[in-house]
C-alpha cells in the first residue's frame, strides 16, 4: 500500500510533459521493479530478464485488466445441511406457536407466536390468557416488528465507541462493591412499572441487600390518580378489574377502555358480547361515554357528551350527589343539556343497580377515581360489575410515579448520585418537563441505560446497553389479573443484548447466571412439587395456574375533598397516542401509519380541537398554532375534530422525537414539553393563537368537506343503523327500507332486484356455483366443496385498528410513509372507513371495516386486460402478482376501492433483519403491480393440505376442511370477534348463519356486485329519554 | 402573419379552393420548393419551432427514463384516482388524431375536394398524435417492459389477453389505426415522392426520394393500382373514425363508475375527437399558412369549412353534456346525481366550467359568418377547444375518480412536476416529428392539387384523375 501511495505521489510530483516520456525511465528504478517482484514474482522475472518498453507497458496494461477481476469476488461457498438431529416437532414449511406474553405497564397480554424455521413471524392472541381471550392489540401485533427493527441497539457501548458486556460487568461491579461499604449510598436504579415477578423480586432483593440504594420508578402512562383515587375512597391501593360483560349500563367517564392498552382487549370482547344483536338475540347494554376528546370508545357510546376532561369532576360530582353518594357539589351548575344528560344517565343506573360499570380514564383526577368506587358501592356493583384486585405492579406498587422521578432528578442535581442504572425506559424524553432530566443527568458520574434502541437518553449515558426484547429473552409478566405468563424466548438475541434480569443479576452477585435459570430459580421456590412438569405445562399454556389474584371486600369511605373552581381559558387534555402511545413506537411504522380510530391521522400529532373552536379562532385543519399554558408552550397543527368538547383542546404524546431511529425521528411535535409535573395529564387556563403556517396532515379520509361526506353518506345508506327497538319491532321491514332509501322513489328495478338479493341470501352460493357449472368456460371451476365468505358485524367493531396491523403482519404489507399517504397511496388492504352523522359538535361515528368484498360479479376482473385478477373456484377474487402488468383499470373500477397499487418500490428489499420478519407464505411484491385482500389464501391453503394430509379421520368424516380451520388474521387478531369467515356451503358455520340474519347487507349490493363479504348491520340502544 | 386578406374580392373568388392564375407547374414548383430548398435557407420560424421540438423531445427522453426507472408513482395518480394525466392525454392525443383520418378517408368517398390542400398534413398529424398517444399506455402500466402481455401470441405461460376488458379492446383498436394511416398516408405520398426525386438537384436528395417513391413512373398502371389501394383504404378508415373512438370510450363506459358507465359516450367521444382533430389541424394549418405563404392553396373557403364542421361537432359535444346533466337526474341513483353536483360544485368544478366556456360557448363565435373567415378568431377559437377537449377528458376522469361510490375512500388528485413534463414532452415530440415532416416532405398533396386546375381538364367530381400525375 506504502509503496502505491509513494509512486503516486512520485508521479504527481513531476510535470505532465515529463510524465509520459519519464514512464520507462521511471519504471526502471529501483523500487519499481522491488515492488512489481513483491506483487508479481513470475512477472519480476520477466522484466528482469527483458527490461524492455513494450513489454512493461503490456505488463502494466495486462495487470492493469487484471486489477479490474478483483471486482469478481468468489462467492463463499454455502453448503445446506439437513439436520443430524431435527429439532423437535420442527417440519419446514410448518410454523410452530410457542405461548408468551408482551409484558405491559398495565398488564401483560398472553400471546401465541408463529415461528418459521426458528424466525418469530407473527403474533397471535392466546386463549388460554385472561387478558387476550384469543385476540390482541395492535401494540401486540406492532411489536414483532420493533424485534427486527434495523434500528435497535446493537451493541454495547461505552461513550459512543462499542465495548463489551464485560467492561460493563467490571464497571459496574467496582461501582457496586464501592457502594456496598456504604450501604449503595449514590447508586440509584430507574426502572418502568414491573409486573414480572422475578423482576420485582429481585428489585426486593437488590434493596435489601444495599440498603441505601434507592429503586424510582417512572412510567410515563402512570396510575398516579387511580392509586391516589382508590386510597381516597378505601385507603388502600386497589385496581378496580371491570366485568364488562356483567354490565348493563356502562359509562366511560374521559376513558378509552375499549382500545388502549392491552387489558383493553379483554374489555372490547366482554363490552361487545353484549351488542351483537341476532333475530334471536335482541338485549343490548348501553354505553354513555363523557368525554372530551374525539375517541373510539366514544363513538362507540349510545349516548355521548362532550365536555372539556376539567369538568368532567363536576359531572361526577353532581352524578354521585343525584345517586346519593355524599360528596361536596360545586357551585356551577350543570347545562341544561348536561343536567338533562345525567339525569337520563342516573336513572338508568338506579335501574341497573348490580348491573352498572362506570370507567374512568388514568388521567382522570383521583376525585374521580374515588367517586367512582363509591357509586359502583352505592349500586352495589362491587363484586359483580367490578371486582378489586392488589395492583399488578410486582415492585413499587405504591410508589408514586411523580414523586419518584421528581426526588429523583432532585437527587441529582443536588450532586447525591454518583451511579444511576436504567432498566429500560426513556427519561430524558419523557420525564416530567420542569424535571429537566437531561441537564440533572449530568450531575450523575456513571449512567448507564439499558435499551432496546439508541435514544434521548442513552445518547447521554456513559453506557449503552442493548436490551433483549420480549420475543428473544426468558421472563414472566403479570395480567391484569395477576394471572402469571412465563416469557419464553422465540430466538436467540438478534444482538449482544442481556435483560433487566442480567443486570439486577449483577448487582446481586450473580453475574453469568442466565435469566433462564432466575426465572426458574424464582418459581421452583413458589412451585415445590412437581415443578418441572408445571413448568412445562406453563409454557406450553401461557399461563401459570391458580396465580389469579384474589378480590378483596371492601366498602368505599366517604369522600370529602372540597371541589375545585372551574377554570377559564383552553383546556388541554395530554393523552396517550392511539398508535404510538407513548413513544415507545415511534419507531415503528406499522403503528405510525396505523390510521387513528377516528381521526384517520398517520404519521402525526395534532391540536384536536371543536369545529367551533377553530371557527373562533380563525384556524383550519393544518394551521400551525402555539398551545401556552403553565408558562410551557408547543406549537403544532390543528386537527378540527368533530364532536370535540368546546374550549378544549386533545395534544397526543409519544412524538417529535429527536433520537427516535429512521422512522420515529421528526414526525410530528414534541407534547412532552407542556407536560410537566404539575399538568401531568394537561391543565386548564392555557391559550392557543395562530402562529402563520400551516402543514398537510395525512390522513387517509378526505377532511375538508363535512357536510358532504356526512349526507352523501347517510343519503348511500354504507353504514346502516337502526334502534334496538325497530329491529325488534320488525327486523325485515327495515332492511328493506334502507334498500329502497338508496334508489328514492324511481327505484324500476326494484322487484327483480330484491328477488335476486332474496335468492342470494338463501344458499345464494350453492345455487350460484351450479348455474356457473352450465355457463361456458366456467366447466368445473366452481368448487362444490367450499365457497368463502365473510360476515363483520357492525356493532361490534371498535375501531381499535388490530385487524388492520394484523394484515399488515401476516401479509407483508409495505409501509409507504407519510408524503405516499398524502399522495392517497397507503398500501393496507383492509382499512376501517370512518362516517360521521348529524350535527358537527356531536356527530355519531360509525365505523366500516372495508376488506376486499370478493365480489360474485367482481367489477375488476372483466377490466384486467391480462387476466390477473380471476375468479377462484371456491369464489375467491384472486390477484396473481407476477401476471400484473399494473394498469389500475380494477382499482378504478372497483366501487370499494380496496385494491391497492405499488407505485414505487415499496416493499423493503434491502434490510437484512426486516427480511427475517416477512410471513414465507406470502409474496413481497415490487413496485408495479396491484395487491388486495385475498382472505388470507395463504391460510385457507395451509388448512387445505392439513385436511388432505390427514384425510379422513372420525373428527373430519369427509376428509375437507372443518368450520373454524381457516381464520383469516383479521379475523383471529379481533379482539371483539366482529368477523366471521368460513364456508358458505357448509350450512352449519357461522359465516352461513350470520348471512341468514335479517340485517345481514351487502355493502353496494344494488350494483349486483353480489359481495361476499357482507355486514350486519349496526344497531343503538338510545335511552328513550335522551332521544 | 400578416393579413392578406382582400377587401375587395367577390364571391367566387372567396368560394374558391385554389386561387385563380395557378397552373400545374405553379402548384408544383411553390410546394415542392418547400421541401427542396436548401438546408441553409430553410425559414427563421422553422428553426424556431424544431427548436422547441427538440427541448420537448429531451424532456421527454429524461421523464420516461425516470420513470421506467422508478416507476410511476413520480405522478400524481393515486388510488382513487388511478388514471389521471396518463389517460386524460392518451385519449387527447388520440381525438386529435381522428381529423387526419376524416380529412382523408370519409372527406375522400363524399368526394369535398376543398379536403385535398389540407389533408397531407392533417394526415401526418394523425400519425404523430397517435404517436403520442400510444406512448402512454404503454409507459403507464406499472411494468411497461410487460406490457406486450396485452397482445395475443402464442407463449409458454398459456395466457390469452383477457378479451373482456376494454384495454385489450384499445389494443387492438389504436395498433389497427396507426398501421391504416400509416399505410394511407404513404400511399398517399408516393406520386409526390416521385416528383420530388425528380425534381431533386442533388444526388443524394435523388436517392432518398427514389428510395421511397418505391419506382414510381407515373404509368397508367400504377395510377390504376394507386386509385383502387386509395379507395380501399379509404374504405378501411372510414369505419375506423367512429370505431377507434367508440373503443376508447368503452375504456369508461364499460367501467361501472358514475360518470363513466355512460351510454352515450361512444358518439359523443367521435364528435369529440373530430371537434378536437379539426381544431389541432386549424391550430396548425394557421401558422403554416402563413409562414410559407400558402394562402392560394389553403383559401378562406377552407377555413370558413372547417369553422363549420368545429361548430357542428361542438354542438354535438354540448349536447353530450347535456344528455349527461339529464341522464344523472332521470337515472334516479343517488350515485349519478352526487357525480353531477361534484362536476358541477365539487373541488374540481372550476375544469367544468371551464370546459363549458371553452368547448360550447366559444365556439358559438362561428354562427357569425366573418368571425369564420378570420385567422385570428380561428386560433383563438381552435386553442380553445385544444384545451377545453383536454378539460373534458380531465372531467371524465379525474372528476369521475376521485370521489366515487364510498365517501370515505374519497380522494384528491394534483399532478406533479413529471406530469407536466410527460405532457410537455409528448408535445415537444408533436412538434418535431411535425415540422420534420413539413421540411422533407410536402405538406401539400402535390398532384392531388394539380387536379384542382382547371388546366387539368379534370371536370366532375366522379372523374378520375388520370390526368394528374407527374411532370417535368
Amino acid at each position: 500500500m506504502n509503496d502505491h501511495t509513494s509512486a503516486a505521489t512520485d508521479l504527481s510530483a513531476k510535470t505532465g510533459k515529463d510524465y509520459w516520456k519519464s514512464l520507462e525511465e521511471y519504471s526502471g528504478t529501483e523500487r519499481f521493479k522491488d515492488w512489481l517482484k513483491r506483487e508479481y514474482p513470475q512477472q519480476a522475472d520477466l522484466l528482469a530478464i527483458a527490461p524492455d518498453r513494450r513489454i512493461v507497458l503490456q505488463l502494466m496494461g495486462a495487470s492493469l485488466a487484471l486489477a479490474g477481476f478483483n471486482a469478481c469476488t468468489k462467492q463463499p461457498e454455502e453448503r445446506i445441511y439437513a439436520y443430524a438431529k431435527n429439532p423437535e416437532a420442527m417440519v419446514p414449511g410448518t410454523p410452530l406457536y410457542f405461548a408468551t406474553a408482551m409484558p405491559w405497564a398495565s398488564g401483560a397480554i398472553g400471546v401465541l407466536v408463529e415461528n418459521h424455521m426458528g424466525r418469530p413471524t407473527k403474533i397471535e392472541g392466546n386463549e388460554a390468557h385472561p387478558s387476550s381471550l384469543g385476540a390482541t392489540d395492535s401494540f401486540a401485533q406492532a411489536s414483532v416488528l420493533d424485534m427486527y427493527d434495523p434500528d435497535r441497539a446493537t451493541a454495547v457501548k461505552r461513550r459512543g465507541r462499542v465495548s463489551t458486556w464485560d467492561e460493563f460487568w467490571g464497571e459496574l461491579r467496582t461501582a457496586v462493591t464501592i457502594a456496598s461499604s456504604k450501604q449503595g449510598e449514590g447508586v440509584r436504579v430507574l426502572t418502568r412499572a414491573v409486573t414480572s415477578p422475578t423482576l420485582g423480586a429481585q428489585l426486593e432483593a437488590v434493596r435489601a441487600a444495599h440498603p441505601n440504594l434507592q429503586v424510582h420508578v417512572w412510567e410515563p402512562m402512570h396510575r398516579d390518580h387511580q392509586r391516589a383515587g382508590s386510597m381516597l375512597a378505601f385507603g388502600r391501593d386497589l385496581n378496580a378489574y371491570a366485568h364488562y360483560g356483567q354490565a348493563k349500563v356502562l359509562v366511560s367517564l374521559d376513558s378509552e377502555f375499549l382500545t388502549l392498552g392491552p387489558d383493553s382487549v379483554r374489555a372490547a370482547r366482554e363490552f361487545t358480547a353484549n351488542r351483537k344483536v341476532r333475530a334471536t338475540e335482541t338485549t343490548m347494554n348501553r354505553l354513555y361515554a363523557v368525554e372530551s376528546g374525539s375517541t373510539a370508545t366514544g363513538a362507540m357510546a349510545d349516548h355521548r357528551l362532550a365536555m372539556r376532561s376539567c369538568d368532567i369532576e363536576r359531572f361526577v360530582r353532581y352524578l354521585a350527589n343525584r345517586l346519593n353518594v355524599a360528596v361536596a357539589v360545586p357551585q356551577e351548575k350543570l347545562t341544561d343539556q348536561e343536567q338533562r344528560f345525567l339525569e337520563a344517565l342516573a336513572k338508568d343506573l338506579e335501574a341497573n343497580k348490580g348491573a352498572a360499570l362506570l370507567v374512568a380514564g388514568a388521567w382522570q383526577t383521583p376525585v374521580v377515581q374515588a367517586l367512582v368506587h363509591a357509586i359502583h358501592d352505592k349500586l352495589g356493583c362491587i363484586g359483580k360489575t367490578v371486582e378489586l384486585l392488589p395492583p399488578v405492579e410486582t415492585f413499587g406498587a405504591d410508589v408514586e410515579n411523580l414523586a419518584s422521578i421528581k426526588a429523583l432528578s432532585d437527587d441529582m442535581r443536588a450532586g447525591k448520585v454518583s451511579m444511576l442504572v436504567m432498566l429500560g425506559g426513556n427519561p430524558v424524553y419523557d420525564a416530567p418537563a420542569d424535571c429537566d432530566f437531561a441537564s440533572a443527568m449530568d450531575k450523575v458520574a456513571t449512567k448507564a441505560h439499558l435499551t432496546s434502541h439508541e435514544n434521548e437518553t442513552s445518547r447521554i449515558c456513559d453506557w449503552l446497553l442493548p436490551e433483549s426484547h420480549f420475543l428473544e429473552a426468558w421472563s414472566d409478566a403479570k395480567a391484569a389479573d395477576g394471572t402469571v405468563t412465563i416469557i419464553q424466548p422465540l430466538i436467540a438475541p438478534l444482538y449482544s443484548s442481556k435483560t433487566a434480569h442480567d443486570v439486577l443479576a449483577l448487582m446481586l452477585d450473580k453475574a453469568g447466571t442466565p435469566a433462564y435459570d432466575l426465572v426458574r430459580a424464582h418459581w421452583s421456590a413458589i412451585k415445590k412439587d412437581g415443578f418441572e412438569l408445571a413448568w412445562r405445562r406453563w409454557l406450553h399454556d401461557g399461563v401459570v395456574e391458580d396465580t389469579r389474584a384474589a378480590s378483596v371486600q371492601v366498602s368505599a369511605k366517604a369522600i370529602t375533598a372540597a371541589p375545585s373552581a372551574v377554570a377559564g381559558g383552553f383546556d388541554v387534555a395530554l393523552r396517550p397516542d392511539p398508535t404510538i402511545y407513548d413513544g415507545r413506537y415511534s419507531n415503528n411504522g406499522w403503528m405510525q401509519e396505523l390510521p387513528k380510530p377516528v381521526s384517520k391521522i398517520t404519521w402525526d400529532n395534532t391540536v384536536q380541537m371543536a369545529p367551533a373552536d377553530a371557527k373562533k379562532l380563525g384556524v383550519n385543519t393544518g394551521d400551525m398554532v402555539e398551545v401556552a399554558v403553565g408558562g410551557r408552550t408547543v406549537v403544532g397543527p390543528v386537527w378540527v375534530a368533530p364532536g370535540h368538547a368546546i374550549g378544549a383542546l386533545t395534544i397526543h404524546l409519544g412524538f417529535g422525537r429527536v433520537h427516535g431511529g429512521k422512522v420515529g425521528t421528526g414526525v410530528g411535535f414534541n407534547s412532552y414539553a407542556l407536560r410537566s409535573t404539575t399538568q401531568q395529564w394537561g391543565a386548564a387556563g392555557a391559550t392557543v393563537k395562530a402562529v402563520g403556517g400551516s402543514m398537510k396532515i395525512a390522513s387517509t379520509q378526505e377532511h375538508d368537506d363535512y357536510e358532504t361526506t356526512a349526507t352523501e353518506a347517510d343519503k348511500r345508506k354504507i353504514v346502516r343503523v337502526r334502534s334496538i327497538d325497530r329491529f325488534k319491532a320488525d327486523p325485515h321491514s327495515l332492511e328493506k327500507e334502507d334498500r329502497h332509501a338508496s334508489h328514492g322513489e324511481t327505484d324500476i328495478y326494484a322487484k327483480p332486484r330484491e328477488a335476486e338479493i332474496d335468492a342470494l341470501r338463501d344458499k345464494a352460493y350453492v345455487k350460484e356455483a351450479a348455474a356457473r357449472k352450465n355457463e361456458q368456460g366456467f366447466n368445473n371451476r366452481v368448487s362444490d366443496d367450499y365457497q368463502w365468505g365473510m360476515v363483520i358485524d357492525l356493532n361490534a367493531c371498535t375501531a381499535c385498528g388490530a385487524c388492520v396491523t394484523a394484515c399488515v403482519a401476516e401479509n407483508n404489507i409495505a409501509v409507504v410513509g407519510k408524503e405516499q399517504i398524502l399522495r392517497g397511496r397507503e398500501m393496507h388492504w383492509l382499512r376501517i372507513d370512518r362516517y360521521y352523522k348529524g350535527d358537527e359538535n356531536n356527530p355519531e361515528v360509525h365505523h366500516q371495516i372495508i376488506p376486499c368484498m370478493q365480489c360474485e360479479n367482481a367489477p375488476c376482473e372483466t377490466v384486467c386486460p391480462v387476466g390477473a385478477t380471476s375468479h377462484g373456484p371456491e369464489g375467491l377474487n384472486e390477484m396473481t402478482y407476477n401476471r400484473c402488468v399494473g394498469t389500475r383499470y380494477c382499482s378504478n373500477n372497483c366501487p370499494y376501492k380496496v385494491r391497492r397499487f405499488n407505485f414505487l418500490l415499496y416493499s423493503d428489499w434491502a434490510t437484512e433483519s426486516l427480511k427475517l420478519q416477512r410471513n414465507p407464505d406470502v409474496s413481497v411484491r415490487s413496485r408495479g403491480v396491484m395487491e388486495k385482500c385475498t382472505y388470507c389464501v395463504q391460510r385457507i391453503n395451509h388448512a387445505r393440505q392439513t385436511a388432505k394430509r390427514e384425510g379422513i379421520t372420525p373428527k373430519r368424516p369427509d376428509g375437507k376442511i372443518r368450520e373454524g380451520e381457516v381464520v383469516t388474521a383479521c379475523q383471529q387478531v379481533c379482539p371483539t370477534d366482529a368477523i366471521a369467515f368460513g364456508n358458505l356451503l357448509d350450512t352449519t358455520s357461522e359465516v352461513y348463519l350470520l348471512k341468514q340474519e335479517p340485517h345481514n347487507y351487502g355493502l353496494l349490493e344494488e350494483l349486483n356486485t353480489k359481495p361476499r363479504t357482507t355486514f350486519l348491520a349496526k344497531t343503538t340502544n338510545k335511552n328513550p329519554e335522551l332521544a | 402573419m400578416s393579413d392578406h386578406m382582400h377587401d375587395q374580392r367577390d364571391q367566387k373568388q372567396q368560394d374558391a379552393i385554389i386561387a385563380p392564375g395557378h397552373t400545374l407547374a405553379t402548384i408544383t414548383d411553390k410546394i415542392s420548393e418547400i421541401v427542396l430548398t436548401p438546408p441553409l435557407k430553410t425559414p427563421l420560424g422553422w428553426h424556431a419551432m424544431m427548436g422547441i421540438g427538440s427541448i420537448g423531445m429531451l424532456l421527454l427522453g429524461a421523464t420516461v427514463t425516470k420513470l421506467v426507472f422508478t416507476g410511476i408513482g413520480i405522478w400524481g395518480n393515486n388510488v382513487p384516482v388511478g388514471w389521471a394525466f396518463d389517460i386524460i392525454n392518451f385519449v387527447w392525443w388520440i381525438g386529435i388524431g381522428h381529423a387526419g383520418t376524416l380529412i382523408s378517408a370519409i372527406l375522400m368517398l363524399l368526394r369535398q375536394t376543398w379536403r385535398t390542400s389540407i389533408n397531407r398534413a392533417a394526415e401526418a398529424m394523425t400519425i404523430f398524435a397517435v404517436s403520442c398517444a400510444g406512448m402512454y399506455p404503454l409507459l403507464h402500466t406499472g411494468r411497461p417492459w410487460l406490457a406486450y402481455w396485452l397482445l395475443p401470441y402464442p407463449n409458454t405461460m398459456g395466457m390469452w389477453p383477457q378479451f373482456r376488458s376494454p384495454l385489450v379492446w384499445d389494443v387492438f383498436a389504436v395498433s389497427t389505426y396507426a398501421t391504416v394511416s400509416l399505410l394511407f398516408w404513404y400511399t398517399g405520398l408516393i406520386p409526390d415522392l416521385a416528383t420530388l426525386r425528380d425534381r431533386a438537384k442533388h444526388k443524394a436528395v435523388k436517392l432518398f426520394y427514389g428510395m421511397l417513391a418505391m419506382g414510381w413512373r407515373n404509368a397508367a398502371s400504377h395510377w390504376d393500382r394507386y386509385e383502387t389501394a386509395s379507395l380501399i383504404l379509404a374504405g378501411i378508415s372510414t369505419p375506423l373514425v367512429l370505431s377507434v373512438h367508440s373503443v376508447v370510450s368503452f375504456d369508461f363506459a364499460a367501467g361501472i363508475l358514475p360518470g363513466w358507465h355512460t351510454t352515450v359516450f361512444p358518439p359523443y367521444f367521435v364528435a369529440g375527437a373530430i371537434f378536437a382533430g379539426f381544431a389541432m389541424v386549424l391550430t396548425l394549418m394557421l401558422p403554416l399558412r402563413a409562414a410559407y405563404g400558402l394562402h392560394d392553396f389553403i383559401t378562406e373557403k377552407h377555413l370558413d369549412v372547417m369553422a363549420k364542421v368545429l361548430l357542428a361537432t361542438g354542438l354535438i359535444v354540448t349536447y353530450g353534456y347535456a344528455l349527461e346533466v339529464f341522464m344523472a337526474w332521470y337515472s334516479g341513483s343517488p350515485y349519478e346525481e352526487y357525480m353531477l353536483i361534484n362536476r358541477l360544485t365539487g373541488p374540481y368544478a372550476w375544469t367544468y366550467w371551464a370546459l363549458i366556456l371553452t368547448n360550447c360557448t366559444i365556439p358559438q363565435l362561428f354562427w357569425y359568418g366573418p368571425a369564420r373567415r378570420n385567422i385570428w378568431a380561428l386560433f383563438f377559437v381552435s386553442m380553445s377547444v385544444n384545451i377545453g377537449m383536454w378539460l373534458e377528458r380531465f372531467v371524465i376522469i379525474v372528476t369521475s375518480l376521485h370521489r366515487d361510490f364510498l365517501p370515505a375512500s374519497w380522494g384528491h388528485y394534483a399532478p406533479t412536476v413529471w406530469d407536466w413534463s410527460m405532457y410537455a414532452g409528448t408535445i415537444g415530440f408533436f412538434l418535431f416529428s411535425f415540422f420534420l415532416f413539413v421540411r422533407v416532405l410536402p405538406m401539400i398533396a402535390m398532384f392531388e392539387m394539380r387536379m384542382l386546375v382547371p388546366a387539368s381538364g379534370v371536370t366532375g367530381k366522379d372523374s378520375d384523375h388520370k390526368h394528374g400525375g407527374s411532370h417535368h
